[in-house]
């Protein structure tokens, strides 16, 4: 008897994703040993009519990894949803959009023309575009567009779990896997991590919270066993789901929040904005004046990308609207 | 299963801009909903009884009322579910009479306004958990702040009732502002003779502790388990061994050269010293500003006060003493400061020798007073006096909108006492409305007139010294012409404002004052003597401008209620509170120093936050602030909140 068949796949994504599942090192022949892998393009040569040539839900769990961001990403996430009974959304970008979700800020005409004619490095002299077909000697090329707005994988098709992180840890991406084996996968829809906040797992000591003005890492000196948000250092891990064993603040960086908001949250952006506004003058033990409180907001640098970093487009605020 | 609604007409007032008849077909077709119905009054006894059989025979989990606000009758309607024997916190009141019929004219339009908010309670509705009501004992002591006619009321009143009470006074004495008046309006009472037999019955009472000379410095705790801390400031003088001879006050090398505060510095007093020779305690004072001993450690060879006192009292070594007592309830009768008219540079208060304010002319009538009660101003009898009302009230330019409420019938008093004092002196009382609205004033206000008091409408706009006299100016508003008058003296109706460290007792207290800076009644009309904070009630000026006899009467009220919860014995809380969710909480501390109540403890062994029940009130900071969702508070959780936005939403 065949064993039951996998994909892995690569959407709108920078390919750490992929070097996550490689770092899983000799575990990978348990999944080898229990799966069949019948699609992985980075990995493996296969092309996209193997999989149309499936039956539906021939696959048992397809991995997919990256934001839809142009019509290729959404094409075959229709397909591998097709083709498969378990969708599950691998990492921050399928997760929640990702750190390209960002692009959302910008219309797709504002994206293209800075890329191929205003950054420093364009060299594109006769300001050449793009485009989605092309003729060469008599040949037609196709080439997918790029759609008006960076998605989740969820906004475009159903998704069974979600593994989070940029990229998963470890000890995410093994935990689901052998949920996955024993067959003890929770109720769908389910985020494939622990439950608690980043703050849990981070081991620095934690006082009353005093906020005033944002600093950065770099700008004086950090007591590296005290919370970096009680020293002004702006730390996305209150906001987040755990399970990273708090990576990054144990290296004395703040935290991002790649691993997306915790079970009770709607929204991460603004669950941190509102926990980070309320601090504001409250170790002065009185309402903070209207000019402290922009003062302390100006400090804090690129507001959209600290707190929205990996969810802009999942969120309540989703893009900037623009006329097109 | 399912919600009961019950939709009400109000009389007419819902049903005459709402189809009612038409929210009932709608809302019947909610999957939700097991029964609905409509009547004429749903808070009266029929409307009550037509709820408690709905609830026997269906046995719904939940209840909506769509009637009136949840402030005017939620409580009743809890009622209503307690008596059919069901969790008076699966009520849910959807507002279409406030909220809808009030203000709206379009009767369709109304109509779907109702249905919008009645399908968004069904749908909080139907997530709603019954809450348990918590119960912790009392502490069966009350704490009264201020010493002035409304706390020694509240305080006799308590203690009265079998209580104990601390009474906490900042000044030497208590007595407040009263102590100060001669006669009270309009029955022209003798105010020491009313006020000074309850200050000694307070020295007396064997339930009250008086701490005179002392300020409440902390509170923590919440209603029932109040922790006061109270430092007692020193005097310099044992109260034990002085026996008020008053040798070193006449003995002390400073005496009558220091402005004394009582006569708003008409007259002076020493540096050792008691307000007023009524004081309770009647205890002499070191004015630890002023005493050259304190001061710059000497007083010639020695300080006279010491080798006067043959009672040993004087004691230049004590040291102020912190207490801390636990009460039950405490009330807040902090009373009020006098306006100052240096704000208005116009009436050049400081300037001229014969401008008076409203309680210095108190002063002058006193026969405790300065002139020993002769109407005398600098050294002369007045012939001809003016009146100023409305200073520093109802005058948006000095920040004060509000009416002080007293300044018109202690004017006319004191134009009484003039006339009295001087029947041929000509007296004015220049004007912009009269407010002689209490019992027997305005038969005073009418009285004083007939006794040849002028009353002039036009507010006074310039004042200024000619010829050795005052002169007003101003334009009189009824005879449409301007006035320019010499007088012997002006007198001005000074209003009353919050004390200057009102905000900051406000905090200690964690209750709010109003825009004017009065402290916030829970509710302006239903319940004028409480606080948003349980347990702390308020009683007089420090509310708001108050005569005597509303002072005494909100005293009393404070009082009751303060009885109404030591005689209970425990108290319960409603179950509004926040609560943790400790498989989420990450214990990042967010919340702990936003809360307001001090409800927040950090469990150092689990990592997590915990909230006290009985210290939340509720308020939501927390929740709002707690970035990974861990907080949500009770009753109005996320999931209800959205679900009551969804439902709205979906139409």
């Amino acid at each position: 008897m065949s064993k039951p068949k996998i994909a892995f796949y690569w959407a709108g994504s920078c390919g750490g994703c992929e070097v996550a599942v490689v770092d899983l090192g000799e575990k990978i022949y348990d999944v080898v040993d229990a799966f069949d892998i019948v699609f992985w393009p980075v990995a493996i040569d296969t092309k996209y009519d193997d999989i149309r040539n499936l039956e539906d839900g021939e696959i048992e769990v397809c991995f997919f990894n990256g934001c839809i961001r142009n019509e290729e990403n959404e094409e075959i996430a229709r397909l591998l949803r097709q083709k498969s009974k378990v969708m599950i959304a691998f990492g921050s970008c399928s997760h929640l959009g990702g750190i390209p979700g960002l692009g959302n800020l910008s219309s797709r005409d504002e994206t293209l023309d800075y890329v191929y004619r205003k950054t420093p490095v364009s060299g594109n002299e006769g300001g050449t575009m793009p485009c989605t077909t092309c003729v060469k000697d008599g040949n037609t090329i196709d080439l997918p567009a790029l759609r008006t707005e960076v998605s989740a994988l969820n906004d475009v098709v159903d998704v069974d779990y979600y593994i989070p992180g940029c990229p998963p840890p470890l000890p995410v991406i093994e935990g689901a896997v052998a949920a996955l084996m024993n067959g003890e996968l929770p109720r769908k829809g389910a985020v494939l991590s622990t439950e608690k906040t980043v703050c849990d797992e981070c081991d620095k000591e934690k006082r009353k919270k005093m906020v005033g003005k944002a600093r950065r890492i770099y700008d004086d000196d950090v007591d590296p066993s005290r919370c970096l948000l009680e020293q002004g250092i702006p730390c996305m891990g209150p906001a987040t789901r755990g399970g990273c064993e708090a990576a990054c603040p144990s290296a004395n960086m703040p935290c991002t929040g790649c691993m997306g908001p915790p079970p009770a949250s709607q929204e991460q952006g603004s669950r941190m904005v509102t926990a980070i506004t309320s601090l504001i003058g409250v170790e002065n033990e009185r309402e903070a004046t209207a000019e402290e409180v922009a003062e302390a907001l100006a400090s804090l640098r690129d507001p959209v990308g600290f707190f929205y970093m990996y969810s802009l487009p999942t969120s309540f605020l989703k893009r900037r609207y623009n006329d097109e | 299963m399912g919600v009961a609604v019950y939709i009400c007409h109000c009389g007419v007032n819902i049903a005459k801009t709402v189809d009612v008849k038409k929210v009932v077909e709608e809302i019947e077709k909610m999957p939700e909903v097991t029964i609905c119905r409509d009547y004429q009054y749903m808070c009266s006894d029929p409307g009550q009884e037509l709820v408690k059989k709905d609830i026997n025979k269906y046995q719904p989990s939940s209840v909506v009322i769509a009637a009136c606000s949840p402030r005017m009758h939620y409580p009743t309607f809890q009622g209503t579910l307690k008596e059919a024997k069901m969790n008076p916190y699966c009520l849910e009141m959807a507002n279409i009479r406030e909220q809808c019929s009030w203000v709206h004219e379009d009767k369709e339009r109304a109509t779907e306004k109702a249905i919008s908010l009645v399908k968004s309670a069904v749908a909080k509705a139907a997530l709603l958990e019954p809450l348990i009501e918590n119960e912790v004992p009392v502490t069966p002591a009350a704490l009264v702040i201020g010493g002035g006619i409304a706390g020694i009321q509240s305080a006799l009143d308590i203690a009265e009732a079998g209580y104990k009470v601390y009474l906490v006074e900042r000044e030497p004495s208590i007595g407040g502002h009263m102590a100060q008046f001669d006669k009270t309006f309009p029955t022209l009472d003798c105010a020491a003779c009313i006020l000074t037999p309850k200050m000694v019955d307070v020295a007396r009472h064997p339930n009250i502790e008086l701490r005179a000379y002392s300020e409440v410095e902390d509170i923590s705790g919440y209603i029932g388990n109040f922790k006061v801390k109270i430092r007692k400031k020193p005097r310099y003088v044992s109260e034990e061994h002085c026996v008020a001879c008053g040798d070193c006050a006449t003995e002390c090398r400073l005496a009558d050269r220091i402005p004394n505060e009582f006569d708003h510095n008409l007259s002076k007093r020493s540096a050792i010293y008691v307000p007023f020779p009524q004081a309770v305690p009647l205890k002499y004072t070191i004015d630890p500003d002023r005493c050259l001993m304190i001061t710059r450690g000497k007083c010639g060879k020695s300080p006279k006060c010491v080798d006067a006192c043959s009672a040993n009292a004087i004691d230049f070594e004590q040291k102020e003493e912190v207490e801390e007592v636990e009460v039950g309830t405490i009330v807040v009768a902090t009373g009020y400061s006098e306006f100052d008219p240096a704000q208005k540079p116009e009436l050049h208060f400081n300037d001229l020798g014969n401008v008076l304010t409203g309680l210095q002319f108190e002063r002058i009538f006193a026969p405790n007073g300065p002139t020993s009660g002769e109407l005398v101003i600098n050294g002369k009898v007045p012939k001809k006096i003016a009146f100023a009302s409305c200073t520093g009230s109802r005058d948006k330019r000095v920040g004060n909108p509000y009416c002080s409420r007293v300044c018109c019938m202690y004017i006319a008093k004191q134009a009484h006492l003039v006339k009295e004092h001087i029947p041929d002196a000509d007296v004015s009382v220049y004007y912009c409305d009269v407010r002689a609205f209490g019992k027997g004033y305005e038969e005073f206000y009418e009285r004083v007139q007939k006794e040849g008091v002028h009353y002039r409408r036009g507010l006074i706009s310039e004042v200024y010294e000619e010829d050795g006299r005052v002169h007003v100016r101003g334009e009189d508003s009824l005879m449409a012409e301007p006035f320019d008058e010499g007088v012997d003296l002006l007198v001005l109706g000074t209003g009353i404002i919050p004390n200057a460290d009102s905000n900051e007792m406000g905090q200690l207290l964690h209750i709010s004052n109003s825009s004017d800076g009065f402290y916030l009644e829970a509710h302006p009309k239903l319940r004028p003597v409480d606080t948003v904070t349980d347990g702390i009630f308020l009683a007089g000026c420090a509310q708001g401008p108050k005569d005597i006899p509303d002072t005494v009467a909100q005293a009393g009220a404070a009082a009751a209620h303060v009885i109404d919860v030591l005689s209970k014995g425990k108290i319960t809380i409603e179950p509004y509170n926040a609560v943790v969710d400790t498989d989420l909480c990450g214990g990042c501390r967010i919340c702990e120093s936003l809360c307001p109540f001090d409800a927040h403890h950090f469990n150092e062994e689990k990592g997590v936050m915990e909230i006290n029940d009985t210290l939340c009130k509720g308020c939501g900071v927390c929740g709002a602030a707690c970035p990974a969702g861990a907080i949500s508070l009770n009753h109005f959780r996320d999931t209800q909140i959205f679900a009551q936005i969804g439902a709205v939403l979906n139409d």
